[in-house]
């Protein structure tokens, strides 16, 4: 019994946590739309703020305090510098812009932390007066996190008192509901917009910088956090501050059980109940359903609707066969992985683009095509030609499987179920040791001697990325595609007109996930060997930049995207260590200077 | 960070023109990936000083078969695939002679699986997995650091002579972690038939819930405590453990966390009394190695930490590879490695002609805190040679696949 009641106190201490970081990042969402990658930075930040503040601050036994407070609001005010400075710019680009540009701030901090603190782990000062513990039920608990216990709650009330007795709060409420309607009686969006971003980076920073003395400094902790607040912040349903207290009590509390019952799962249980909750409830526990933009569907100018020219087509189709002869063997195997990669982010393209379906969990179906040739080639002796074909339908078969729910949830809901999935493809090949081979991957998986040379599987790559591409262009200019635009343009009147939306939007998941999986089977033989983390987050939103670097909006967006980015990375990361910063300055020039991505403005230009 | 920038944007366009042709064929290469970013980078930086380090000495006393060494450091951010990308570029475009570095497992694994297919030498400094030079192993590949197995073995000579029967385990859900566990929970029932597991727990590898995992461990009442987290899962799990009572109730016993990466961070939070394997450079008597330390000191102003000694060692072991294969040719390195002794600053070690695993050992000795120095340190230490804990010969012929 005190096992158990202890135990729900370490939850509820962590829940703690969860909720002041994810009450942010859902208020941000929920007033802007915008999907904050950066928030996770904004805690990190404040988390080695306070570190050195309260080792600067001559406050003897209150320094820490005082460093964590004014590491708060200092983030607070970056939060609202980033947004007026940055983000203000590109509101009126398409939609997901603005998630390029927090993803480039992600790396700019990374790089920026690593360079002021180094690359160490750190250990921060204890809270003066809070450092011990005391007995409850015959065990020693933290005093800070009973503290922690109390705090968080005061926190929520304060938040209770801004929304329902400020007239500022009230205004914040009504913009989460319907934030069109709020603009139309004059409220000053702006204001509101830099507003709510100030209180949300606060609140991060906050959950930051009490932090510092439970947990140790390390310049990956804004990654790690990310996806968590999201999964929380998803499961109490976007923009709900209650939800987010819920589901952080639910999680909290949940994971400090699990440890006891159910210790291997401890890996996707979050992912597991996030995905339960969203076939049950698509808008998250307290979440509304979402309003429908006024004006939505204008987002995508410049889409042209024919398939590529055929000479247009030809010409490149001739440079593409001529290159190998003319590049040096490494710049050979470099085109080979920006071929998987175009491919990668055209099957994305398909989802996103045309389809409006944005996923964060495409790496699944990648990972899986990879896999699936690998292991077939590994295990069941397939050769190598037949264990290659059968990787994207490894892929396409999973896709089936997850596209059946997650099709069923929209924007935001789609995307984290389509992560949770990934998350669990994740969790399933990096604990299935005797088959997948766990954490130490799939070796050996190269090509026949017939392939092994790069030019040749250069050709081999050609062939079928090219066709690939093609394919997924002629998909999307075709009445099914047309079909696909119209749901996400106006889904209502797509139904109208007698579209089986689900049905459409299921079939379009399957083929994205078939070519992603025959991107992924196009690298693993060109890297010869397979790993779990092919299957997790960052490998997802590697495509989802690249989609948006090169336009969402214009067919050969996916494709220049994945070339502008692989050729910047490789560049970057040879002559710095500090390529991060490099990759994410690039990134938020381009964002800025083509609020359209790439080919959305080679397009404009055109008409 | 701008004129860098500025640098890197001249010098980006022109590599693009031409890849291959910067340097002049005088030097001889070696391509370095390590993880510079991401979960390796708080322990790579002092391994890429210790490099650095090595190769001024090289050069300074007229580099190897009168050529200068030169190392082109590559950035993995952790991740497999770039690693390969990298050896594809050093190799292909900068014409390295072969490839080093590495310190996760799996990205050392994909490099070593890379160095087989097309028959590039791949000395691998830091990766701790067993399969490396034996399940996987292969002619082109040899490993520095000793591997889990030998480690785990370590320990469990010496926990296999203590009082603790109930034994439970945390580490990360990697083979690492696992592999740590097995062989030392299979030596110690061995010495120690009375043995009995209470206890096994896996977070995830970056993400652990330090508080819940310290109530559940307690709850199963263990004697003791193997534990094979490191970094900042190790840190947090020592804040709550303290906090909770767990080290004045239970015996733990640490793989690598003697290590000044794991245990400097903690300052005077460190544990005391853990039976450890970790490098007390501060308390090595060999002259040879306090004078390594006062020129490592000198060179960087910051004392060494494990990572740094491995960086200098792989590279001594490198040029010593490339004086007695007399040339840079595979073939000829292959060769050379076998059986190649390396005299470094804490005594010679063998790369071994059978598996390409060195000899080099670890410390094995107990913890305590430093108040002069304000850290935990290393007491009542030995070093424990490769060659005492490595299986024979023919057993390891056994572990290794049959080419």
């Amino acid at each position: 019994m005190s096992l158990l009641f202890v135990q729900l106190l370490s939850g509820l201490a962590n829940a703690m946590f969860l909720f002041l970081i994810a009450s942010g990042l859902s208020l941000i969402f929920g007033v802007t739309r915008i999907v904050n990658f950066a928030h996770g930075s904004f805690y990190m930040l404040a988390a080695y703020f306070t570190y050195s503040l309260s080792a600067m601050l001559p406050l003897g036994p209150v320094a820490f305090y005082a460093a964590a407070l004014v590491a708060a609001f200092l983030v607070a005010g970056l939060g609202g510098l980033v947004e007026v400075l940055l983000l203000r710019r590109v509101y009126r680009a398409p939609e997901l812009y603005q998630l390029l540009l927090t993803f480039a701030l992600v790396l700019v901090v990374a790089d920026a932390v690593r360079f002021v603190w180094g690359a160490d782990n750190k250990t921060g000062p204890a809270a003066p007066g809070l450092a011990g513990s005391v007995p409850i039920a015959g065990q020693l608990f933290p005093s800070y996190d009973l503290a922690v216990i109390v705090f968080g709650p005061l926190v929520a009330l304060g938040l209770w008192l801004v929304f329902h007795r400020t007239r500022w709060g009230i205004l914040i409420r009504a913009a989460t509901q319907d934030r069109e309607m709020v603009a139309a009686l004059g409220v000053d969006q702006r204001r509101l917009f830099t507003g709510v971003f100030v209180l949300g980076s606060f609140l991060a920073g906050l959950g930051g910088a009490l932090q510092v003395p439970r947990l140790a400094l390390t310049t990956v902790m804004d990654t790690t956090v990310i996806v968590e607040a999201f999964v929380v912040v998803v499961i109490g349903g976007m923009g709900s501050v209650w939800g987010a207290l819920l589901a952080s009590l639910v999680i909290g509390v949940l994971n400090a059980y699990g440890v006891l019952v159910l210790p291997k799962a401890s890996i996707v249980l979050m992912f597991i109940v996030m995905a339960v909750v969203l076939i049950i409830r698509p808008w998250g526990l307290l979440g509304r359903p979402e309003v429908l933009l006024r004006a939505a569907g204008g987002a995508v100018a410049g889409e042209r609707r024919a398939p590529w020219h055929p000479a247009w087509l030809a010409a490149v189709g001739l440079v593409l066969l001529a290159l190998p002869l003319l590049l040096p063997t490494f710049w050979v195997w470099m085109a080979i992985e920006i071929f998987a990669f175009a491919l990668f982010a055209a099957s994305l393209h398909l989802l996103m683009g045309t389809g409006g379906m944005v996923s964060f969990g495409h790496a699944a179906y990648f990972g899986l095509g990879a896999y699936g040739a690998a292991l077939l080639l590994q295990l069941a002796g397939w050769p190598m030609p037949l264990a290659f074909l059968a990787g994207p339908v490894v892929a396409a078969a999973a896709a089936a499987v997850f596209g059946y729910f997650s099709v069923r949830l929209t924007s935001i809901y789609f995307a984290m179920l389509t992560l949770a999935f990934a998350q669990i493809v994740f969790a399933v090949v990096h604990q299935w040791d005797e088959v997948t081979g766990g954490d130490n991957g799939v070796l050996s998986v190269w090509p026949p001697p017939w392939l092994k040379s790069p030019v040749r599987y250069y050709y081999w790559a050609l062939v079928f990325a090219g066709t690939g591409v093609v394919l997924l262009r002629l998909v999307a200019a075709s009445p099914f595609g047309l079909a696909l635009r119209a749901v996400r343009d106006h889904a209502r009147r797509a139904e109208a007109v007698g579209i089986n939306i689900r049905a459409l939007q299921w079939t379009a998941f399957v083929v994205a996930g078939f070519f992603a999986g025959l991107a992924g089977a196009i690298f693993v033989f060109l890297k010869g060997s397979v790993f779990p983390v092919y299957t997790e987050a960052p490998m997802s939103v590697q495509p989802l930049v690249m989609v948006l670097l090169g336009g969402v909006g214009a067919p050969s967006g996916p494709l220049i995207g994945a070339a502008a980015y692989k050729l910047l990375d490789t560049v970057i990361t040879r002559y710095t260590d500090y390529w991060q910063v490099g990759l994410g300055g690039i990134l938020i020039a381009l964002v800025l200077a083509f609020p359209r991505g790439i080919a959305g403005v080679l397009d404009w230009r055109r008409s | 960070m701008r004129s860098r920038l500025l640098l890197f944007l001249v010098t980006a366009g022109l590599a693009l023109s031409f890849p291959a042709q910067a340097a002049a064929q005088a030097s001889i290469k070696v391509g370095e990936i390590n993880s510079y970013s991401g979960i390796g980078a708080p322990f790579t930086g002092p391994y890429k000083a210790g490099v650095e380090m090595a190769v001024e000495e090289i050069n300074a006393k007229g580099g190897i078969l009168g050529r200068k060494l030169e190392v082109l450091f590559r950035d993995d951010k952790g991740q497999p695939a770039e690693a390969v990308k990298h050896a594809q570029e050093l190799v292909e475009s900068e014409k390295a002679a072969l490839i080093a570095g590495t310190f996760l497992s799996n990205v050392g694994l994909a490099v070593s699986d890379w160095s087989k297919q097309n028959k590039v030498m791949f000395v691998a400094a830091e990766p701790l997995t067993e399969a490396l030079t034996w399940s996987k192993g292969h002619d082109y590949v040899v490993r520095l650091r000793p591997n889990t197995y030998e480690q785990g073995r370590m320990l469990a000579e010496k926990a296999g002579k203590m009082k603790y029967a109930k034994w439970a385990t945390i580490g990360p859900n990697y083979e690492y972690g696992k592999r740590a566990w097995e062989t030392f929970r299979d030596r110690l029932k061995e010495k120690k038939p009375d043995v009995q597991v209470v206890g096994e727990h896996w977070p995830t590898l970056g993400k652990i819930e330090p508080g819940p995992l310290v109530t559940a461990i307690m709850s199963q009442n263990p004697d003791a405590l193997y534990v094979s987290l490191f970094g900042s899962d190790w840190l947090a799990f020592v804040r709550e453990a303290q906090k909770r009572g767990l080290f004045q109730k239970t015996f733990v016993v640490g793989i690598l966390l003697g290590e000044p990466e794991y245990i400097d961070p903690l300052k005077l939070e460190a544990p005391e009394g853990m039976l450890v394997t970790g490098y007390p450079w501060y308390d090595i008597k060999s002259q040879a190695h306090q004078d390594w330390v006062a020129r490592y000191t000198k060179r960087g102003d910051k004392p060494p930490v494990l990572g740094s000694l491995i960086g200098y060692v792989t590279y001594q072991s490198i040029a010593e590879a490339i004086k007695r294969a007399g040339s840079t040719d595979t073939a000829k390195l292959v060769a050379a490695f076998k059986g190649l002794k390396v005299e470094t600053p804490i005594g010679p070690i063998t790369f071994r002609a059978v598996d390409g695993q060195s000899t080099m050992g670890a410390w094995v000795g107990t913890t305590k805190i430093d108040p002069a120095r304000g850290v935990g340190i290393m007491v009542n230490h030995e070093y424990i040679p490769g060659e005492k804990v490595l299986p024979s010969d023919d057993e390891t012929k056994k572990l290794r696949p049959v080419n």
